[in-house]
């Protein structure tokens, strides 16, 4: 058995090289590899990123001067609630999917996923959906402008009366991206459950796998609620029904509980992976196993049945019963234990380990830091008598901001930079690098730092203009949202111009432990091809000296070799 | 039988292998992931009627309850009769299955006549308050998927005629009586909320 897998024609076995920039037009094709899938993800999300970044330094920009004076207020109306819409439908589902796609199969030692087609069409449906949206900027009366939770009664107003209206296309876009999403969803969880390398128990699986398994779970759950309510929407708006109508009967807030029922568990649908990607870099870079690593896995699904429960957190002001509320406060600060857990494992981690700051880690860590203080401000929005004092203003931008982006985009900046080498087959420059953190992190502390006191001090949030009492706020976040945007210019130039003419990368650049890094770089269409390794130990076993798979010298020759 | 294999058939599979039992996985998923919306149709309906303050719409008195009972008899009953139509399956008796089968799909067809009929006949619309709009949305949303479920069966029944298709038992007919029975659970409950719990306070 051993002595046939060192069988010299299988160590030479040539390999197609996806990814590879000399063959990059099968990124535009109906492919059913999950890493062309993967890179077509994110690469289309990078995309959407620049356009959502684009309204919002338009807003900013609007913002820098109290009275309304660049954009109309109607138009600033359609900005926002545009701008909310493109950031989680076109780039940030989009972009995990794109992660899940390249790691769930190589961590997990599939060949690819479970259904392949399905996969690709998946993929296929964001454009679709993006056209959509994007195209209500190009009809009467505009884009959708209720914000992106479009509430009823405001979003079922169609003063101009047409049929295809902004927020038709909206509601339309919206179920678009839901059916991509459930596709995405079945497909990943059946994969995970199915298709695991002999030996990978549920415990030897990557935290990225927990979380990934755990977010799409959420999304199996939540993403109908969203639908129903989104179909009911759209017949109050279209088909005159009534049922968010009150003068037919109907309740406005019954579509709350609908929209946060989802969008509360959303938001770890987006994070929860970005714990995944904190607990792979971590580990690298400080050559540790992480810590806990048992109860990291286990929190991920403890987040996913808290975060069912807690979306009334949202609805504090809108009418909810005083024992309601009380009762969401404490499920919502329940839900700081698991992830707790997961914050004391990274220190943990950390704690008297040789660190080495890459740009990945970099990005990690300042993500990290930043997650600790929007998770503070956010047990504080989770206390009724405060929530009430700031909800609507400036200070639920500033909580969600520095969780979205301060912690998600970083993370997911951070798991570019780290599996760039594995699967584009190149090495990024890292002095590049470390000019895009640099940016990033100056440029989103002084976006969205100063926004807090905005908040507090009674700043609301979606109008165009504001007392000039908080102009010097204001100010500053404009100059970092600007800086963000300049921010853009060494990330693209450093994935084009690496990709294109980087450094050839080898199989495991960072000396990582786990399934991904046995495999060349790029990885072989069909990953382990016909043979697939042995789990034998716990992921993340750094300075411990175990293999991680039976025979593992083989496997780390053949990626070498290929 | 489904295999049981968390880490089974892996090892030494070249290519792209077809796995049966990853379809039923995904479609099992599926259904889990429908039935929340489902849910959310139903939750919305039992809130709107406990605080609506005028539930009824002006000259209605309330849903005749009579037809829809026949009617749900047959939708359930239905569920057997395909049921059965796998048990031939599995016995290799491929005229049985498509008797079962074919039996499955006219009642379903009855079913989806029997609701067109008492549609036709009700005094209000889809527009006559929240009570109309329920109404109509929660038994729509359910006859798209008893319509998408007799398609499938047809889809099924087309290709019994294939050779050699069905030897091996086919995760096709499962997974489509699978979702059958669930249309059907969604019916009873739906039945109950709608025509049984008339009255409100
Ligand atoms: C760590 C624990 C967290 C707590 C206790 C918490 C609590 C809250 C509360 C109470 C609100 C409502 C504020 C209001 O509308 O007045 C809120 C808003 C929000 N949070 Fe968090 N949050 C937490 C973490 C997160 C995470 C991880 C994310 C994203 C991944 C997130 C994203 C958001 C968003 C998007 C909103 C604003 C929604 C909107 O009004 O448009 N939060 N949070
Ligand atoms: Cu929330």
């Amino acid at each position: 058995m051993t002595s046939t897998k060192y069988d010299p024609r299988v160590l030479k076995a040539p390999h197609p090289v996806p990814g590879a920039p000399d063959n990059w037009k099968r990124f535009l094709s109906f492919n059913t590899d999950a890493k062309v899938i993967g890179i077509q993800y994110i690469g289309l999300s990078l995309f959407f990123l620049l356009v959502g970044g684009l309204l919002a330094m338009v807003m900013r920009g609007e913002l820098i001067t109290p009275p309304a004076d660049l954009v109309d207020p109607s138009v600033y109306n359609g900005l926002y609630t545009m701008h909310g819409t493109v950031m989680l439908f076109l780039f940030l589902f989009p972009v995990l999917n794109g992660f899940n796609n390249l790691l769930i199969p190589t961590m997990i030692g599939a060949p690819d996923m479970a259904f392949p087609k399905l996969n690709a069409a998946a993929f296929w449906l964001v454009p679709v959906f993006a056209v959509v949206l994007l195209s209500s900027f190009f009809i009467p009366g505009g884009p959708a402008s209720s914000g992106w939770w479009s509430y009823p009664p405001v979003s079922i107003q169609n003063p101009l009366g047409h049929l295809i209206n902004g927020e038709f296309l909206w509601i339309l876009a919206v179920a678009i991206s839901g059916v991509s999403s459930i596709m995405g969803a079945i497909n990943f969880v059946t994969t995970i459950i199915r298709m695991r390398a002999p030996g990978m128990g549920f415990f030897k699986m990557p935290v990225f796998v927990w979380t990934a398994w755990a977010a799409q779970t959420l999304q199996l759950i939540g993403l109908p609620a969203l639908t129903g309510g989104a179909i009911m929407l759209l017949f109050d708006l279209s088909f005159g029904t009534s049922f968010f109508r009150p003068e037919g009967g109907g309740d406005p807030v019954l579509y709350q509980h609908f929209f946060w029922f989802y969008s509360h568990p959303a938001v770890y649908v987006m994070v929860l992976p970005v714990f995944g990607i904190f607990s792979e870099v971590i580990t690298v870079y400080s050559r540790k196993p992480l810590f806990g690593y048992k109860f990291v896995a286990l929190a991920s699904f403890i987040i996913t049945f808290l975060g069912l429960i807690v979306w009334v957190h949202h609805m504090f002001y809108t009418g909810t019963p005083q024992w309601m509320r009380n009762l969401v406060m404490i499920t919502t600060m329940l839900i700081a234990v698991p992830t707790g857990v997961k914050v004391f494992a990274w220190l943990g981690t950390l704690w008297g380990a040789k660190i080495r700051l890459t740009t990945p880690m970099l990005f990690v860590l300042g993500g990290l830091v930043n997650f600790i203080f929007g998770g503070i401000t956010g047990v504080m929005l989770g206390t009724v008598p405060i929530d009430i004092h700031v909800g609507n203003t400036y200070f639920v931008v500033a909580h969600f901001h520095y969780i979205i982006f301060n912690t998600i985009g970083f993370g997911i900046f951070a798991g570019i930079y780290h599996w760039f080498p594995k699967f584009t087959g190149r090495m990024y420059y890292e002095g590049l690098g470390k000019i895009h953190f640099t940016l990033t992190f100056i440029g989103a502390t002084l976006n969205w730092l100063p926004l807090h006191w905005a908040g507090l001090y009674g700043m609301p949030r979606r109008v165009a203009s504001y007392d000039p009492e908080f102009a010097l706020w204001n100010v500053i976040a404009s100059i970092g949202a600007f800086m963000l945007g300049v921010a853009s210019i060494p990330f693209i130039l450093n994935i084009v111009s690496s990709w294109a003419r980087g450094a050839k990368a080898p199989a495991n650049p960072w000396r990582a432990i786990g399934l991904e890094w046995l495999l060349p770089s790029p990885p072989p269409a069909e990953n382990f091809e016909d043979d697939i390794p042995t789990v034998i130990s716990e992921p993340y076993g750094y300075g411990l000296g175990k293999p991680l798979v039976e025979d593992e010298e083989f496997y780390v020759r053949r990626s070498m070799e290929a | 039988m489904t295999s049981t294999n968390a880490d089974l058939p892996l090892k030494h599979v070249p290519g792209h292998i077809k796995h049966d039992g990853h379809n039923l996985t995904g479609f099992i998923i599926f259904l889990c992931s429908e039935s929340i919306i489902f849910l959310a149709f139903f939750v919305g309906y039992a809130l709107l009627k406990i605080t609506s303050p005028e539930w009824l719409p002006e000259g209605v008195e309330g849903l005749e309850t009579r037809m829809p009972l026949i009617n749900t008899v047959i939708l359930v009953s239905s569920s057997f009769v395909a049921y059965f139509a796998e048990v031939y399956l599995h016995k290799k008796n491929l005229w049985g299955f498509r008797a079962m089968w074919l039996l499955t799909m006219a009642m379903g067809s009855y079913f989806v006549y029997g609701q067109y009929v008492e549609w036709s006949e009700l005094a209000f619309s889809l527009s006559s308050g929240v009570f109309g709009g329920t109404f109509y949305l929660l038994t729509g949303f359910h006859g798209l998927h008893v319509i998408t479920g007799i398609l499938l069966m047809g889809l099924m029944l087309a290709r019994s005629f294939s050779p050699n298709n069905y030897d091996k038992g086919e995760m096709g007919v499962t997974a489509v009586s699978l979702f059958w029975h669930f249309v059907d659970v969604i019916w009873i409950i739906l039945y109950v909320l709608i025509y049984v719990w008339q009255r409100t306070s």
